[in-house]
Order: C-alpha cells, then structure tokens, then sequence
C-alpha cells in the first residue's frame, strides 16, 4: 500500500515536471517531436534509477559515517556526471540512431535537475534503497508522461495558427501552465 | 584590475560595460537564452523567493566564474567540464551553509533548490562560453551581469504572479484578498505568466532591432 501512495504521488499528484519544475529544461528543449521525447524518457529513466541507487549507496555507507553530510551536493553531482557518461558511451556503441537524434542534449543530462533533485529527494524523505528505487522509477514514469503529453500538443500546436507575438517558447509555456492545470485536478489523490 | 584607458578611447570601458549590462534584456539568460527554467519557475512564488534565489546565483554566478578565469590554462581540456562542475558545487555548498546559518525561514522556503543551482545551466553556460576564454575583470563582470540579470527576472516573475495570487507585493499588501486568483501562485500561474513574460520580452527586442 505504501508503494502504490509513492508511486502515485509521483506519476500523477507531485508530478515531477508540471507540479515541483524539476527537468523544465528537457521539457521544452525536446518536446517538439514525440520520438525524440520518448528517447529522452528513456535516458532519463535509466540514468534516474541507477543515479538514486549510487547516490543511495554513497550518502548510507560513506557520508553519513564520516559524518560528512554537507559534501552532499559535490558528491552526488560527480557520480550524476560519471553516469552520464557512462550511458553516453553505451548508447554510441547500441544505438547510434538514437544517439544522433539526442544529440547535444545527452551530456545536458548532467545538468537535467530531474536527476539531481530525484537523488535529494529520496534521501530528504528518508526512503529505504526499495522506496527510493520505486520512487526514481516513478518520477522517470511521470517525467515521460508529461514529456510525452506536451510533445503530441506541439506537434498539433505547429499546424495551429498562433498569433506572431506568442509563436514559440511563449504559447509552449501557457500549454504547459493549461497542462499542469489538468493535472492539479490529481491533487488530494493521495 | 582595472585596464588603462587611453585618452580619447573609451571603447575599453564601453566593453566592459556591455559585458555588464547584456545580462538585463538583450541577453537576459531566462528570457531571451531561456536558461535556467526549473529555479525560475520553482521558487517565483513570491518577489522574496525570487530575489533570494536571485542572489544567491548571482554569488555562485561571479565566483566560479573568478574562480574558472583564474585556472582556466590548468585544466586539461577533456577534463573542463567535469572540474567546473566541482568548481560550482563547492560554491553552492558554501551558499547552501551561509542560508541555512543567518536566513533559516528563507532556506527553508527555497528548500529543493539552492542544491540545485549546481545543475543550473546559466552558471555552467557561464562558466564554459565565457570564463573559460576571457580574462578574470571582465568575467566577473560578466558573471555579476548575467547573475544580475536573472536575479531581475526573478523578482519581475515572482513581483507579477504574488501581486495577483495574493494581492501583495514583498508582503505589502496592495489590494484586499478577496478579490485574488489563488492560481497564480500554483504551479500553473509560473508557467502562464513567464509565457506572456517571455512575449513582451521578445516585442521589446525586436523594435529595438528595428531601429
């Protein structure tokens, strides 16, 4: 039961992107074409999963009894940063397609705060390694949700007529803010 | 530190007052680079917020930038970023501890976000675009300008969405609560109003291209 509040909470409720602004930056960046949404979905939720559990493993075993908690940021930013590269050579090797159509946005990742805040979260809450795997799982989950959603409004959004001032970043940004209206209608779910 | 100028030209000066001053409109990261979203719209619930974020990239922003400028020809090229990234955290960890020692209700309010300013794209994008070419005056100046820059759009944002989700602005009271919409301090207010924000900005720029 406990499992399906964080799972919930996280997809729908607190969604990572419309409702706590963590990872705007992919949101609007690869949003205008679904494949290349879904491709960054995966990224993410590779990364997401494996970052929380070094970063998991790191604060437990290391910092904690050196008693070195406020190297926090610094600490789990270099294992983030390592990861990504990590993935980026994997995914030039398996699947060079997927790696071109990514492009400048793979080594962002480091950068992507989803990834970061996701890794903080877990230990803020005080999840054990299980909730904390099931709570990364579900905000990658929520994360492509969203990014999936927006990206299919932009591909619609392109063939509208939008008045000149708003065409762009403008009218993505008042769809996102209709869109994260939606999903308050989530709130109190859980 | 500062450069000779030469009588008669002050083109230097004039340099270094764009390397200041491009940060507020014509570069101005969150509205024209459009760097830096998830702070932006995290925590522009209120002018406060938004200055306190504000400043305390705008610390992170000149220091690394100082810092980045000051070994930039120590630092083998493949290893750049992953020693800026380390360079910007030790900064934001010493931020991080200041907040929490003198403004404690302020750190608390800004919560998720100021370990964050390490993953921030303005200070990376900083860090890598410019300090590590220039030298340090005029990467300081650059820092503080662009830090100045979205700590402006900050408070703008927040100014605009606490006026009307509340009906106040840096907590004074401008008009009765009754007559607010709650819906611009949530979650979707931040990306309606940076929207339109963004709009006006974009107007702004293009007549000042024209001319």
């Amino acid at each position: 039961m406990n499992y399906f509040v964080i799972i919930l909470g996280a997809i729908l409720v607190n969604n990572i992107v419309l409702m706590q602004f963590l990872g705007i930056c992919p949101f609007l960046g690869v949003s205008k074409r679904l494949s290349t949404a879904v491709g960054m979905t995966g990224a993410v939720a590779f990364v997401m999963v494996l970052a929380t559990i070094a970063t998991y493993l790191i604060q437990v075993f290391i910092l904690n009894p050196l008693g070195l908690a406020f190297l926090q940021t610094i600490a789990f930013i270099l294992v983030i940063a390592s990861l990504v590269q990590l993935v980026e050579i994997i995914l030039k090797k398996v699947s060079p397609a997927l790696y071109q159509a990514l492009g400048i946005f793979l080594p962002l990742i480091t950068t992507n705060c989803a990834i970061l805040g996701v890794a903080i979260l877990t230990i803020q809450k005080e999840f054990n390694l299980v909730e904390g795997v099931i709570f990364a799982a579900s905000n990658a989950v929520g994360f492509g949700l969203a990014l999936t959603i927006f990206a299919g409004i932009r591909e619609h959004l392109d063939m509208q007529n939008v008045p000149k001032g708003l065409k762009g970043t403008p009218i993505a940004l008042i769809t996102a803010g209709i869109l994260a209206m939606a999903f308050m209608g989530f709130s109190g779910l859980v | 530190m500062k450069s000779p100028v030469l009588p008669g030209n002050n083109l230097d000066v004039m340099d270094h007052w764009k390397n200041f001053s491009k940060g507020f409109i014509k570069e101005n990261p969150v509205f024209v680079l459009l760097l830096g979203m998830c702070p932006t719209l995290g925590v522009t619930s209120s002018a406060i917020n938004g200055l306190g974020m504000g400043l305390a990239t705008t610390f992170v922003l000149l220091m690394s930038n100082i810092v980045v400028s000051l070994i930039k020809n120590l630092i083998p090229d493949k290893v750049r970023i992953p020693s800026f990234i380390v360079i910007i955290a030790t900064f934001v960890t010493v931020v991080q501890l200041i907040m929490e020692a003198y403004v404690p209700a302020l750190y608390e309010s800004l919560g998720l976000f100021i370990p964050l300013i390490v993953v921030n794209c303005i200070v990376l994008g900083r860090a890598e675009a410019f300090a590590s070419k220039n030298k340090i005056f005029s990467s300081a100046l650059d820092g503080l300008g662009i830090g100045l820059g979205f700590c402006f759009a900050l408070v703008l944002l927040g100014g605009i969405r606490e006026l009307l989700g509340s009906g106040k602005i840096f907590d004074i009271t401008v008009y009765p609560e009754s007559y607010v919409t709650l819906l611009f301090v949530l979650a979707p207010g931040a990306f309606i109003v940076l929207g339109y924000l963004i709009a006006v900005i974009n107007l702004i720029n293009k007549e000042k291209g024209k001319k």
